[in-house]
Order: structure tokens, then sequence, then C-alpha cells
């Protein structure tokens, strides 16, 4: 589980860049070149939603289908490997390539609800606190800062572990790890926006609060809030696999690129691949989807404070 | 200063008793223990009198109180496993978990230090580029399957370092280099940020001005001033830091507390796990604090502004 923190703060450090380069005519160009990533991250992102969706009918084989015969088969391109098997085969003669694209559904729905309810929780309170101030807003504050001082990691293991490792658990677990991240955005940029001489008149035009949390202020704040929540789907994908790894997340034999990773591991002395592919098929996708946060930044707005 | 260090002492006090609750919340009110504990045809009177027994009749804040005064006086009750103090299980796992988190600490110190100055002095050339491209995919790296697959490569293959354990300086090579590889990208990034947004301040045009030497410049006036940021920075990812620690421990079976802690929730052994969590806390807040005086001590802006 990488930190959910490090994102953000990488973040920051872009920021100060992209501002400090602003005054330089090769500006343009290099925005370019990072939107040229932004397409590339998008198609593959693209590719891996629509294989997972689509896996009935991508996937070679039944993830489930057990064939003892061919177990621990090495991938196609080894010694003993089969043109049958691409990625070679597990300890019970699952074919791995179709577990590897099976295995994306969970992380993928995982990922996008759990980013749905923290980004909920973590706009909603972000307003209140910047919009209202005063003691509201140093509760929420005291409680991010809890959150954000504690590695999640451990704790999430803890909920899990009592409430039991089910797919809905392991949603609530992780959409309730992220919010933090939204609240201290949204309320930095709120307490700026609240100042702003369109937030007076709506007051003075008797517009009600949350009018103008909702009608004024939000709308100001939605490319924002896009950026962290696909930075974040990342994060989650990672923290969920982490879980699933240590047997405390997705259970088998449903497949999940963490679960595999650990099974995997067992059987490393010998097998690589059964722990190498679905590690990879993770990395792969936390990448794209970074570089797509960040090329989505770059696009909504290269000064974004983030 | 006093007021300033006040404050930040409330804030910690604040951050312990809010992370005991939650823990303290993790077994009382989320799960019964007693379930946990008895075999599922057990009796009812068997539950209430363990239920007495443990002190699970009374209300709850009567029972948090015993575990908050207990926890203060490092009584966390006794491992429902070992049936040893869980205090004291926890505190003779600490040692390695603090040595993995230093020298993990100083791997990523040394890979993002320089790399992070040297690519913002030469910003754009390719060593810019370069670590550019690789803080993205480090940040997308999920580090369990890293240690996985330097196991792999370095242990079964090569045969060059022992795949998990604790004890020679060789065990601490691949956990450090993960944890490292975990911490250096961010890092790394922030340094360069931090590094660039100094080199465009007046002092150092100032400086240049006076015809101080462009390395001096850079050592004494643009490095030290660059230090702030990157010491809050690495401070505030302690927490993270020590998550990831988790992460390592679990990967290439290290006998720290993160190990013990994921035994323990297997074990359903709660007393360690919440003492566990909150020794942790402790700590991470402990070191938060710490840094915030250095800061403070580095920095007189922030002591008086903040």
């Amino acid at each position: 589980m990488k930190a959910i923190g490090a994102g953000r703060a990488a973040a920051v450090g872009d920021t100060v860049e992209s501002r400090a380069a602003s005054t330089r005519p090769g500006r343009a160009l290099t925005r370019l070149r990072r939107l040229k990533w932004g397409v590339v991250a998008l198609l593959i992102v693209l590719v891996i939603i629509a294989s997972a969706a689509f896996a009935p009918w991508v996937a070679p084989d039944d993830p489930l289908a057990v064939d003892i015969r061919h177990r621990l088969a090495p991938p196609a391109w080894m010694d003993g490997g089969s043109p049958r098997h691409l990625l070679g085969t597990d300890q019970i003669g699952r074919d791995l390539l179709s577990r590897v694209i099976y295995g994306g559904r969970v992380s993928l729905v995982i990922g996008v609800a759990a980013v749905l309810i923290s980004a909920s929780v973590g706009v909603l309170l972000g307003l209140g606190g910047g919009y209202f101030g005063s003691r509201p807003d140093a509760v929420i504050m005291t409680l991010v800062n809890v959150m954000l001082s504690f590695p999640f990691v451990l704790l999430a293991l803890a909920v899990v572990a009592v409430l039991g490792p089910s797919q809905p658990n392991m949603i609530v677990v992780l959409g309730i790890a992220g919010w933090p991240f939204y609240t201290r955005v949204v309320r930095a940029e709120t307490l700026a926006l609240r100042e702003r001489e369109f937030v007076t008149a709506g007051r003075a035009l008797g517009m009600s609060h949350l009018r103008i949390m909702f009608g004024q202020i939000l709308p100001n704040l939605a490319s924002l809030i896009v950026v962290i929540a696909t930075l974040q789907v990342a994060q989650v994908i990672i923290l969920e696999s982490f879980l699933s790894f240590l047997g405390l997340g997705v259970q088998p034999p449903t497949p999940a690129w963490g679960n595999m990773l650990g099974e995997g591991r067992v059987y490393m002395l010998n097998s690589w691949w059964i722990a190498a592919f679905p590690g990879l098929a993770i990395f792969i996708t936390t990448l794209a989807i970074n570089l797509l946060g960040n090329a989505l930044r770059d696009w909504l707005d290269p000064h974004m404070k983030l | 200063m006093r007021r300033y260090l006040a404050r930040q002492l409330v804030q910690l006090v604040v951050v312990v008793v809010g992370i005991s609750m939650l823990s303290f919340a993790l077994l009382h009110v989320v799960g019964d223990p007693v379930l946990l504990l008895l075999p599922q045809n057990a009796g009812k009177e068997e539950f209430e009198r363990y239920r007495k027994l443990l002190g699970l009749d009374q209300p709850l804040p009567v029972q948090y109180w015993t575990f908050a005064t207990g926890a203060v006086r490092g009584d966390f009750g006794r491992s429902w496993y070992a049936d040893t103090p869980a205090f004291r299980l926890v505190v003779e796992r600490m040692p390695p978990t603090l040595y993995l988190t230093l020298a993990g600490l100083c791997v990523g110190l040394l890979i993002a230090l320089p790399l992070g100055i040297l690519a913002a002095l030469k910003r754009h050339s390719l060593l810019d580029t370069l670590c550019t491209m690789a803080a993205v995919a480090g940040q997308a790296m999920p580090i369990f399957w890293l240690g996985i697959m330097l196991i792999i490569v370095f242990a079964v293959q090569l045969k060059l370092l022992p795949a998990s354990g604790y004890g020679t300086w060789r065990h601490f090579i691949m956990p450090a280099v993960t944890l490292g590889a975990f911490l250096a990208p961010i890092t790394m990034r922030l340094v360069r940020s931090g590094v660039i947004e100094v080199m465009n301040r007046e002092y150092i045009k100032t400086a240049r001005a006076k015809g101080v030497a462009e390395r001096m410049v850079v050592i004494k006036h643009a490095f030290r001033n660059a230090c702030i940021p990157v010491i809050t920075v690495v401070g505030l990812q302690f927490g993270q830091l020590l998550g990831g620690a988790i992460v390592t421990e679990t990967v290439f079976a290290w006998p720290g507390v993160a190990t013990l802690t994921v035994e323990s929730i297997r074990n359903q052994d709660f007393p360690v796990v919440q003492c566990a969590v909150v020794l942790l806390a402790v700590i991470i807040v402990v070191v938060n604090l710490l840094v915030d005086v250095v800061v403070g001590l580095i920095d007189p802006r922030i002591r008086v502004g903040a």
C-alpha cells in the first residue's frame, strides 16, 4: 500500500514547477508532450476497463477451470510452455492470463466504488468546514490530521479483520480511508472562494448558504475533485491488492490481483510467473491511472494547487 | 516558541486519544469479543460469565475509561493467544520495525536528495526527464510486488541475498531498498521543486551578484532553505513510511510489529492489535512533534506565524 498521501504531496511539487515554468516559451510544448502521455494512458486505462468488463469474451479460458495435468506450466515463451497458456498456469493449473483479466474486475469495482464514497464524504466535509469555519471546521481539521498522520494500512487491516473480508466491507473501509485528502484540498479552496465577489454578491442577493455552497462554490472545484479522485483510484487499488495479498481482502477462488500475488508468493521458488504477472497488472494499471490524472490536471488547469 | 509548543502538545494529546478511541471502538463497538473468543456451540451462561469476566457488561464509557487508564500505564490486557501481557509482546517487536524504518529512510534520502538537487539544477535536461519518469513509475509501484520481485531475482535466481528473515546486515539490504523505493519518488520530487523555488528567490540573485561561487550558492544558500519543506514533508511522511514498513515486513517475514499485528489479526488476538495500533500512533505523533520543533528552530517565520 502506497501511502495515499504520496500522490498528493508529489502533485504539490508539480504545481511549483508549472508555476515557475509558466513564463517560459517552451511551456506550451511541454504541455503538449505531457498530454500525449495522457492520451496513451487513457488508451491503456480504456483497454484495461474493457478487458475487465468483457472478460468472458476476452479471456481465453475459464479463470476457475482447474487442470491438474498442466499445473505450474511456465509462460508460452519459456521451455515447457504451451501456446494454450500464454502466461502459464498456477498451482492447480488455472490459466494465468484469464485470471489476470478477470482479476481486474474486482480491483476496478472496489477502486471506483471506494473513491465515490470518499469523494462524497470528503467534499461535503471540506465544503462545510471551509464555508462555515470556526468550531465545526476545527473539529473536521483535527479529524483530518488524525487520519493523515496515521498509516491507514494498519487500521484498515484491523477493521477488515473484525468486520470480515467481504467486498462491500472493503469498499466501505477503503472509502473511509480516502476522505481526508478531498477535505483538506476542498476546504482550503473553499476558504479562498468564500471571500470572492461572486459569493458576496450571491449572499447580497439573498441566496441560501446551501445554494452558495453547491451552486456557486462547488462548480469551481469540479476539476480539482476529478483530478484527486482519478489519482485516488490508483491508491485504492494498491491498498486493496495489499489487503488481498495478505489474505484479508478478496477471498480465493475469486481471482483478484492481490490474492493471486499472495498465492503466487508460496510458489516463487520455482514458478515466479504466478506472482510476477498479477503484480505487473497492478503496476501497469496504477501507472496508467496516475499518468491520466496528471494529464487531466495539466489539461483542466495547469495552475491547479494540488 | 513556548506557545507554539503548547499548541502542538495539545494536538498530540487529541490525536492519541482519537486513535485510542478508534482502536477501542474497533473491538467493542464493531464486534463482540466474546463471540470471537468462545466456540460457537458455547452456552448462554458461558457467554454471560465471560462477558462479566472481561468487564463487557459495563457501559461503554466505563469500559473505555478502564481501557484508557490501563493503556496509559502500559497495560493493554493479556494476549488472548500467548497469555503474556500484550504490551510486552509489542514492545519486544518494536526494535526491528524501527531499524527497518531508519534503514529505509536512509536509502530513500540517499536516492532522493542528490537526484532531486541535480534534477532541479539541470532542469529539462536528460537527467531531469529520467528522474521525473522514474518518480512517476515509482509512485505507481506496489512495493509488496517490488519486494517479491527482488526476492525472485536476488534470492531465488542469483542466490545473492537471503530471501527473508532478520539478523545480519545482508538481511537488511532488500527490505531497506524496498522501503527506500517507496519513500524516494515523492521525496525526490519535493526536493526538486523546493530547490527550484529557492533558486528563483531574491537572495540567490543577491548572492550571485555579490560574486559568490555557484557551488557555494547552491550549498550555503539554496540547499539550506530547501531543507525546510523537505524536513517537514519527510516528517509528515513518517506515518506513511511506517505504513510502508508494515508492508515491507509482511513481504520479508521481518520480525517486527507489523508481522506481529498481522499474525494477531489472523489469530483474532485483539489486545495485541489494539496495543500495536496505539503504540505506533504515539510514535508517529511524537515524531511529527519533533519535526515541528526542528522546523520551528530552523525557520523562525513558522514559530511566529503559526
